[in-house]
């Protein structure tokens, strides 16, 4: 026949792909999960028992666990209301007629393409350091006291990192969409009599609500799993104040060598993930049906 | 070489079922064209007969051999799509001898035979240019190219004008219909424009739903119409069809009469009504008469006949041209 | 009337944006121009911005005296390898769903991209303890191994969509003109997808380039990408400012000039496709 050959060689041509995936998927998880249920760690040799769900319970009775909880939560929402609400102001911004306004799409675009580890740094040595940063240099300026940000703000100066970082994205993609916004609505809304307000809320924000949820979703997911600017800057601290899950997690596994402490943990962090993913889709996801 | 012939060839897709099972013979240099109303079938045969979907059942023979199992480009078909399917990144040239170069022919050919398929269509300035620097009306005619190009045994267009506009349409027309003379190759020609049917077809099948309602060549179609659905069809303005008693006064359930054929008068006749919508042509005048029991009726006059709207007008239709039908929609012969 | 003002609109819109614009660019700006200064004008207070002795010698030494080259090296082996593989492993996917749809062919690639959000610290150790006990760890392999099982749902995604927008009918006309499969894919196929795999390969090797958590936690000394180099300077050594920002600058150059040419990339690569 002359198509029906063509969807057995398509299995085949799936099959690497798709097989590859699965057992990424599973195999790691799979062990996760057993590691979890294990006295296991590192720097104590010998047997390791089957010892249930103990090193759950050590990790969700943790205070650290909650305070890491809050951590996370406080840096995704932190981080999503700065990128958006200044990604539509930027999206808004950019989108009308200037000169050059190609490069300044470009240095806007930037942030995005330095890699995390660079970024923190440079805003860890050259702007928050409150002896050479030129935050301090600002401060004497104005004649007030220089704040030593990662010290007494560390998490609002993560905050502040992770954002510059993502700022770029979310207006990236609502200017994409705002661009996809037919002239003649807004020209209708006009000839209705709608003044740049009526027209920004009732035409150009629903609009956008779909590149908005977008950038809501996306950017969660990556949030959660914040690292390399913690790493590098406060390395979680100072105490706990900037541990979100995930550098919990890491610190249990790669700094105290607690296998099955950080299996667990692991294992937590996966579930919470799932949880507001579903969360998240069913809120959120609806204007992706439209 | 070109004869066609479809033996219960029925297609299924997704559980539905959309042509149950159609009969169907083309004859050596016809120029063939299934006409129908969106979602008739019309493009599916037509690739059914191309191979590009198989059949679901039925045969299908092409110059006596049975081709339904043969992949497309065994059976010896070329094919015009709606879009003209250029390939964008090669020059015309190389859009045109595409097929001779999947045939392994030599490059001296190629050349000959691209070279003689441009000029036929007056594509040889163009010959080095992208589809992307064409003009519709080129990129039709490069579309067309490359399907001579192959000397198949029939051609396949799939509603090959409708991207073009009015103008064009009626210059491409006669010059597709000038290239059947030319080449004398069979043609099956997909539309759901009866105008292009009727003027370029020698013979016309008129689908509905998957089924065939008739065939025949467009001038029986015009004065013989088997059922309701081709008198409705066929024929530009649409008859009139006019059901109660009107009809059972002739011992049909339905008569049709042409609005060519319903001779106007301002002082007498066998129907009245008053004037609506008046559409003067210039050549013709079509009025729209609302004529109370007997519904709306469309009534072709000389374009020199004056009438204002709200007149009182009166119909008389040609007693020959009546034409009668059953409950079932079948004609009364 | 709304009309006419829009000459001095469009001049009062520009001078804000190039304001706004040159603020978020300053932490690059400043960097780059940071790696031009001596280590006493790096920390200068007040800074200087432009009017300072411009050298390039902390070039010259973080190129040839420090592990530089090695960890450069190194990114550019995990990030370009793990692409090509990746693609070599999407391409005939993408094509088999592209061309190929069934019934299930969309929820195969929703599973696919959902196989991305699963928190990296949930693998963690097993990963790390089968690098360790297979001796992956600290090396490219390991690490090109990695970036190509994160990012293979994203390059699938990427030349699916891509895939998808070359019209069926032409190669219908293909199949018409005669080009078996093969031909067909020789002639037509490929010429008209190699502008979507090229941007794919671009988006890719930025993301590979830049992935800070498995680079970080699977390298040492010997296959650390720039990311972890960088990353090793996070505790101060006293003056080295200048070295760090030259440092950067080389580390980011390559991308961000990637990036620039890649923007429409990257909205259809990380929006799944749900904005336009």
């Amino acid at each position: 026949m002359a198509t029906l050959h063509t969807r057995a060689s398509a299995r085949l041509m799936m099959s690497p792909a798709v097989i590859l995936l699965l057992i990424w998927m599973i195999v790691p998880l799979v062990l996760t999960i057993y590691y979890s249920f294990l006295d296991y760690n590192l720097l104590t040799p010998g047997a390791h028992n089957f010892i249930g769900f103990t090193n759950y319970r050590f990790f969700l009775t943790d205070p650290t666990f909650l305070i890491s909880i809050w951590n996370t939560l406080l840096l995704v929402l932190g981080v999503l209301l700065i990128t958006i609400i200044g990604g539509i102001a930027l999206a808004l911004l950019i989108d009308q007629p200037m000169h050059g306004q190609g490069i300044v799409r470009i240095l806007v675009i930037a942030p995005f393409f330095v890699m995390p580890t660079v970024s923190a740094l440079v805003w860890k040595n050259m702007f928050m350091n409150p002896v050479n940063g030129l935050f301090a240099w600002l401060a004497h300026l104005f004649g007030l006291q220089p704040i030593d940000w990662l010290a007494q703000v560390p998490l609002l100066s993560i905050i502040i990192i992770v954002a510059w970082g993502w700022l770029p994205f979310a207006t990236l993609i609502i200017l994409t969409a705002l661009q996809s916004l037919d002239e003649e609505q807004k020209e209708a809304a006009e000839m209705d009599g709608a003044g740049i307000v009526s027209q920004f809320i009732y035409i150009t924000l629903p609009h956008l609500a779909r590149a908005i949820t977008v950038v809501i979703l996306i950017e969660t997911i990556f949030l959660l799993s914040i690292f390399a600017e913690i790493l590098v800057t406060t390395n979680g601290g100072p105490g706990t104040a900037t541990t979100n899950l995930t550098y919990l997690v890491y610190s249990q596994a790669l700094l105290q060598f607690d296998v099955g402490g950080a299996s667990a943990g692991g294992i937590v962090a996966v579930i919470l993930a799932n949880i507001v993913a579903l969360f998240l889709l069913r809120v959120v996801g609806k204007n992706l049906e439209a | 070489m070109g004869s066609i012939v479809l033996k219960n060839v029925s297609k299924v897709f997704g559980g539905h079922q959309v042509i149950p099972g159609i009969d169907l013979s083309i004859d050596e240099g016809e120029f063939v064209v299934f006409v129908g109303p969106s979602g008739c079938g019309k493009s599916t045969l037509l690739r059914l007969i191309a191979g590009l979907e198989d059949v679901s059942g039925g045969e299908i023979l092409i110059d006596g051999r049975n081709a339904t199992e043969l992949p497309p480009a065994r059976r010896g078909l070329a094919m015009v799509f709606q879009s003209y399917a250029l390939y964008p990144h090669m020059t015309v040239r190389n859009n045109i001898g595409f097929p001779l170069k999947m045939a392994g022919e030599s490059k001296e050919t190629i050349d000959k035979k691209v070279g003689e398929a441009a000029r036929v269509l007056n594509l040889t300035n163009y010959l080095d240019r992208r589809p992307g620097q064409l003009s519709g009306g080129q990129r039709q005619r490069v579309a067309i190219g490359r399907a001579i190009v192959r000397q198949p045994s029939a051609f396949l267009f799939d509603e090959p004008l409708s991207n073009l506009d009015a103008a064009l349409r009626g210059t491409m027309r006669i010059e597709i219909s000038e290239l059947h003379q030319q080449l004398k190759t069979t043609m099956v020609y997909v539309t759901h424009d009866q105008v292009e049917a009727m003027t370029m077809a020698d013979k016309i099948v008129v689908l509905n739903i998957g089924r065939i309602e008739q065939v025949g060549s467009p001038l029986d179609l015009y004065r013989s119409p088997q059922n309701l659905f081709v008198a409705g069809f066929i024929g530009s303005p649409r008859m009139n069809l006019i059901t109660g008693e009107e009809a059972a006064k002739r011992q049909a359930a339905t008569i049709g009469v042409r609005p060519e054929h319903v001779v106007l008068s301002k002082s007498k006749g066998e129907w009245s009504g008053t004037v609506g919508v008046s559409e003067h042509l210039g050549s013709d005048t079509l009025l729209h008469v609302d004529a109370g029991k007997l519904g709306q009726i469309t009534v072709r006059a000389d374009g020199e006949f004056q009438v204002r709207h709200g007149e009182r007008v009166y119909m008389t239709p040609d007693p020959q041209r009546i034409h009668r039908f059953d409950a079932e929609g079948q004609a009364i012969r | 009337m709304a009309r006419m003002a829009s000459r001095r609109r469009k001049l009062t819109f520009t001078v804000i944006a190039w304001i706004i614009a040159l603020l978020i660019f300053f932490p690059i700006l400043w960097t780059i121009l940071t790696s031009f200064k001596t280590e006493g004008d790096a920390v200068a207070v007040p800074p200087h911005f432009l009017f300072f002795h411009w050298t390039t010698e902390n070039y010259t030494e973080v190129w040839s005296r420090s592990s530089y080259l090695l960890h450069f090296w190194n990114s550019v082996v995990i990030s370009i390898g793990s692409t090509i593989i990746g693609l070599i492993i999407a391409i005939p996917a993408a094509w088999a769903m592209a061309f190929s749809p069934t019934k299930r062919t969309k929820d195969v690639l929703m599973w696919m991209l959902s196989t991305k959000m699963m928190p990296a610290v949930g693998v963690l150790v097993p990963i790390y303890l089968i690098f360790k006990n297979t001796g992956l760890l600290d090396t490219r392999t390991g690490l090109v191994i990695i970036m190509t099982l994160i990012n293979l749902p994203i390059i699938v995604w990427m030349l699916f969509t891509y895939f998808k927008e070359i019209p069926n009918d032409i190669l219908e006309a293909a199949r018409m003109d005669g080009a078996t499969l093969g031909k067909e894919i020789l002639y037509i196929l490929t010429p008209m997808a190699v502008p979507g795999i090229a941007s794919t390969l671009l988006l890719n090797i930025i993301l590979a380039w830049n992935e800070a958590f498995w680079t970080l936690n699977l390298t040492a000394s010997n296959a650390g990408p720039l990311t972890a180099f960088i990353a090793s300077f996070s505790a101060p050594e006293g003056l080295f400012y200048a070295k760090l920002s030259a440092a950067s600058t080389m580390a980011i150059a390559p991308i961000l000039v990637m990036g620039w040419f890649s923007q429409k990339q990257l909205v259809r690569g990380l929006t799944f496709g749900a904005v336009k």
